[in-house]
């Protein structure tokens, strides 16, 4: 039997909270000529805004430039933060613009559009029924288990896998993403649910109950 | 509901937005159903696995690297005149 809703998995809820965070006094400090306050800023987030980038772009150069662009915009337009979404979620956003132009730089715009729906069923029908070891990462060692997860996610489609991204690894929630990325709502879902269902799919080779080595 | 009407629900199954008459619809589909339940079981292990693992290495060099240049680059920006107007406003 499965599990109800609530358990599935946590935290995937956006935190509702309602306090002032913290990181709204560093960017005042920041404002008011403190660059200590926004070196912390740059130290809570370059960790999150690196993998952000990594996902999306799968280039690691390309992670290291953006990251940087990404604080200096930041640090730049500190004025058009109004604090009505977090610091990080407004770092994220400029993250996945720059992102996505740096994918279209390479070339490949058919591939980043994120106003179509792509030309494809997979992942729309799960074929692979197959139940995995209890803790398949385990199998693994780290270093194995980080080459799989960049492979697998690195076949996604761009746009599957940056809204996969954004919702399942970096905590965004479904309207802060579709605002992200000027996708509707439904369309968030939609992409959302093939992306998570492709990446089962992908990896149920590598995690399955069979004594069959991985294809 | 059959398999299908269930994959459709499969988001917001995960995101806990099902109305509570679907939801009953939902559990007892999942309760017959092995298929979904692997697949609810498999995709959650999914989530749960990307979530869990620093995928991309970020030794503690690149950091240092990164936020020194990030700084420099702002702190040269605020020595012209136009970056300080910049942030006082």
């Amino acid at each position: 039997m499965a599990t109800l809703p609530s358990t599935i998995v946590e935290p995937l809820l956006p935190d509702t909270e309602t306090e002032v965070h913290p990181d709204v006094d560093l960017v005042a400090r920041t404002r008011a000529g403190d660059n200590s306050a926004y070196e912390q800023l740059v130290k809570q987030y370059e960790r999150q805004i690196f993998r952000t980038a990594n996902h999306i772009t799968q280039n690691r150069e390309d992670a290291e430039d953006i990251t940087q662009d990404v604080f200096f915009k930041a640090f730049q337009k500190l004025d058009q933060f109004k604090g009505d979404s977090k610091f990080s979620t407004w770092l994220v956003r400029i993250a996945v613009n720059e992102s996505l132009m740096r994918l279209r730089k390479r070339k490949t715009s058919k591939t980043v559009s994120m106003d179509q729906d792509l030309q494809t069923d997979e992942g729309s029908i799960p074929r692979d029924f197959a139940e995995w070891r209890p803790n398949p990462e385990q199998i693994y060692s780290q270093s194995e288990l980080g080459d799989i997860l960049r492979k697998t996610i690195a076949g996604l489609p761009p746009g599957f896998r940056t809204v996969f991204t954004l919702r399942d690894i970096e905590n965004l929630s479904t309207e802060e993403t579709a605002e992200a990325l000027k996708l509707s709502v439904p369309a968030v879902k939609s992409r959302l649910l093939r992306a998570r269902l492709q990446l089962r799919e992908r990896l149920s080779r590598y995690f399955r109950q069979k004594n069959e080595a991985p294809k | 509901m059959n398999c299908t009407d269930f994959l459709a629900k499969l988001t917001d199954f995960f995101d806990g937005n099902i109305e509570p008459d679907l939801m009953s619809e939902v559990t007892e589909h999942l309760g017959q159903c092995h298929h979904c339940e692997v697949v609810v079981d498999t995709t959650r292990k999914t989530i749960e696995v990307y979530r869990g693992t620093e995928v991309y290495d970020f030794p503690d060099d690149l950091s240092i690297r990164l936020r020194s240049a990030i700084m420099a680059r702002c702190e040269k920006s605020m020595a012209s005149p136009d970056g300080k107007k910049k942030l006082k406003t």
